[in-house]
């Protein structure tokens, strides 16, 4: 039983995760029927701004203490009000300038191509992401970096623990918070019109191209939290983190119906789990297979519901 | 658009004789209405690339003889693959599943028999491997086509990832003590046999022009002849299924299946017949690869290489097989040529840190330039002419029509048709 409550704990917290990250997926996909090969890249290079930007707040080594502002920096590590703040702080940072390179993207990559046959936008996706792969393996470091430890972790029982409370929190308040902007804001029904229908939502006076930036910057900047969130769990990042994490969001975004926000948050929750509960139940020796586990459940989800588990399934109509 | 405007632009834009082809056009008909300069050209073209490796060999370049196998190697599967992308219209994500499928295959065949052969006569496994690994190719993607064909385009891309996915990590795990896990096969003491004939070849091949030029038969070389003949004959099988009923009813279900099925082409079997077919070439290039390498293990058989193998049908030109061999060359040539030249002292005499700099780089130049090629020709570099003449007639007015819902969900699927 203690097994079963501590792997639920676990699969709850990679759920939140994966929910984060397959929310990018299927917002491209939602207005751009796109798959957005280049997310999961967005995930890592997100880890990275925030390992950089935590440390430049925190370590006495970095940044903050040699500009001189070394009390500030103390004011940070020093007391819970200054962790609170700090943190705050990396998230709405690395959000912000991860969110700011998924625009850039989309701008030299995607843009050119929105008229191009449907492959055109996918394989320049997979370049994006060698290309950027790559530039993290040579600019930074191809080893991995440890994650600094700021965060204080209480243990609690069944393998709760502080840190995993607060992932949990932090993405259900997200994924609240992005679809309260989806369903009730004027952007997002800005949005909803073009995932609906481009050429007629442009006839309405919106502005087709703010929104799909619009959407490419939330998208990077959710799996970027994501990326935060990984590299303070598993305590390090590397260049090629991002593979499967980002194969697994997108079987999650594909499991609860790809362009349909609900679906991925459940679809996130749901791959969470499968994966916690194949690692504690799973004979020993065949751990290894946790991952089969999941893209198994997809198959056989996607046999009996082709439009994934909250997709409407689409009749053709002639 | 309704079904018998799609249907008449269709026929109209095709000649009424395409859809309608009775059997199967005879072999090579495209060489007949070639110009006599273009026979010769293309004939010598055939004959320079045959014989390329004894020039290689000859003048010491060897690093290109394996570069250009592999690239034979990666035009094999991304045949295979063109059939379902290309042709049929199915996003296929997981090619290299059906690769790693024969490489395995062909060590597990291969491997009992070049035992039972012995040292001489060991390497004739390759031609009980080369049909068993196809065929086990083509079973799995049966296995796999029958639950999933009918799934709608994206998911169907998911769906063969994953799969991919669960055949390495499977390979990986030693599954049921088969495989040998991440350290790969043979194991330790087994092997698949000498090519045959290749002493022989060793032995009496040798000869020297001048003082540059030693020539002496390799493995390599050999490999590459096999690879060669292997791709010409995919080739001319390819171009032959693309002008047969089974052709014709391809391409009438990547451009609207629902019309396909008003004419009374099984769709479901149509796609079916692609996905198999197209996993056979790359079961073949997988057993191949078995024997060229002499040595296989699941790192081989990465998420990267199937979307490698993707790129080049895509930057190819999709069902367009010069496109294949053109987008070969650059996606897996490019990086190899790259690293190959630097190190081989092309570039002029640079310093070690130099060398390993331009091959650490090659990637991210790799990467850039995929983005590059698809902003500048997102058709391809060699687009197939019946393709782009079935895009004129139906893709682009479809889409500026539509001003409701509905129809907007009418042009999901049909973009997906058209435009895939």
């Amino acid at each position: 039983m203690g097994i079963l409550i501590q792997q639920i704990v676990n699969g709850v917290t990679l759920g939140g995760m994966y929910a984060l990250i397959a929310l990018g997926y299927t917002l491209v996909y939602g207005i751009l029927l796109m798959i957005n090969f280049a997310h999961a890249e967005m995930f890592m290079v997100g880890a990275y701004i925030g390992l950089f930007t935590l440390k430049f707040l925190s370590d006495p080594a970095w940044g903050m203490a040699r500009l001189g502002l070394g009390p500030v920096q103390e004011f940070f590590t020093g007391s819970v009000l200054g962790l609170i703040i700090m943190f705050i702080i990396v998230f709405i940072v690395t959000g912000a300038l991860t969110g700011l390179l998924g625009v850039l993207i989309e701008r030299v990559a995607y843009r050119p191509l929105r008229n191009a046959p449907r492959l055109a936008p996918l394989i320049s996706a997979i370049g994006v992401s060698i290309f950027l792969q790559n530039a993290v393996l040579l600019w930074i470091d191809s080893k991995p970096i440890p994650f600094p430890d700021i965060f204080p972790i209480v243990t609690l029982p069944y393998g709760l623990n502080s840190l995993k409370i607060f992932i949990v929190v932090t993405s259900i308040v997200l994924l609240l918070g992005l679809d309260t902007l989806v369903s009730r804001t004027k952007i997002g029904k800005a949005m909803r019109a073009t995932s609906q229908d481009r050429g007629a939502a442009q006839l309405m006076g919106i502005n087709i191209n703010s929104v799909i930036a619009a959407t490419f910057f939330i998208g990077p900047a959710l799996g970027a939290v994501a990326g935060i969130f990984y590299g303070m769990y598993y305590g390090a990042v590397i260049f090629n983190m991002g593979f499967f994490p980002g194969i697994k969001a997108f079987t999650a975004a594909v499991l609860g119906g790809i362009g349909n926000l609900r679906g991925a948050m459940l679809g996130g929750f749901m791959l969470g789990m499968i994966e916690a509960l194949a690692v504690g139940f799973l004979p020993a020796g065949y751990s290894g297979y946790k991952d089969v586990v999941a893209f198994l459940v997809l198959i056989i989800v996607l046999i009996f519901r082709p439009g994934g588990l909250l997709g409407e399934s689409v009749v053709e109509k002639v | 658009m309704s079904a018998k405007e799609k249907l008449t632009s269709m026929i109209t834009s095709e000649g009424a004789d395409s859809l309608s082809v009775p059997k199967a056009r005879p072999m090579l008909e495209g060489l007949k209405t070639m110009s006599l300069l273009k026979k010769i050209g293309l004939g010598l073209l055939i004959l320079a690339i045959f014989l390329a490796p004894i020039f290689f060999q000859g003048f010491g370049h060897i690093f290109l003889i394996r570069i250009f196998a592999v690239i034979g190697l990666y035009i094999l599967l991304a045949l295979g693959l063109n059939i379902v992308v290309g042709y049929a219209g199915m996003l296929d994500f997981g090619r290299i599943a059906f690769y790693a499928v024969g490489a395995y295959t062909a060590m597990w065949v291969g491997v009992p028999i070049a035992r039972a052969l012995g040292e001489v006569l060991g390497g004739w496994s390759y031609f009980a491997a080369l049909p068993l690994g196809g065929l086990a190719a083509c079973l799995v993607a049966l296995i796999l086509g029958l639950p999933v064909m009918r799934l709608r385009g994206d998911y169907l891309t998911i769906v063969t990832l994953g799969f991919a996915e669960i055949v390495r990590i499977c390979l990986a795990n030693n599954i049921f003590g088969l495989t040998n896990g991440a350290k790969g096969l043979p194991r330790l003491g087994d092997s698949l046999g000498e090519p045959p004939g290749l002493q022989w070849l060793k032995y009496n091949t040798f000869f020297r022009l001048g003082n540059n030029f030693e020539f002496q038969f390799t493995s390599n070389i050999y490999w590459y002849f096999v690879i060669f003949i292997l791709v010409i004959l995919s080739i001319i099988i390819i171009r032959n299924l693309d002008n047969s009923r089974l052709g014709r009813s391809w391409a009438a279900v990547r451009e609207d299946e629902v019309a396909a099925q008003a004419m009374g082409i099984n769709t479901a079997k149509a796609k079916m017949y692609a996905f198999v077919i197209g996993a056979f070439f790359g079961g073949i290039a997988g057993v191949t690869f078995s024997y060229f390498q002499a040595y296989v293990s699941p790192g081989s058989f990465t998420f990267l290489e199937s979307a490698l193998v993707l790129a080049i049908v895509v930057i190819g030109g999709m069902g367009s097989i010069p496109g294949v061999l053109v987008g070969a060359l650059a996606i897996q040539g490019i990086p190899e040529f790259i690293r190959g030249f630097a190190s081989a002292g092309w570039f002029g005499n640079l310093p070690a840190e130099a060398i390993s700099a331009i091959s650490n780089y090659r990637y991210l130049v790799f990467g850039a330039l995929m983005v590059f090629m698809m902003a500048v020709r997102p058709q391809g570099l060699i687009p197939s002419s019946r393709r782009s003449r079935e895009l004129h007639a139906t893709g682009s007015d479809a889409v500026r029509e539509s001003t409701t819902l509905e129809d907007e969900r009418n042009k999901v699927g049909e973009t997906y048709h058209t435009q895939l």
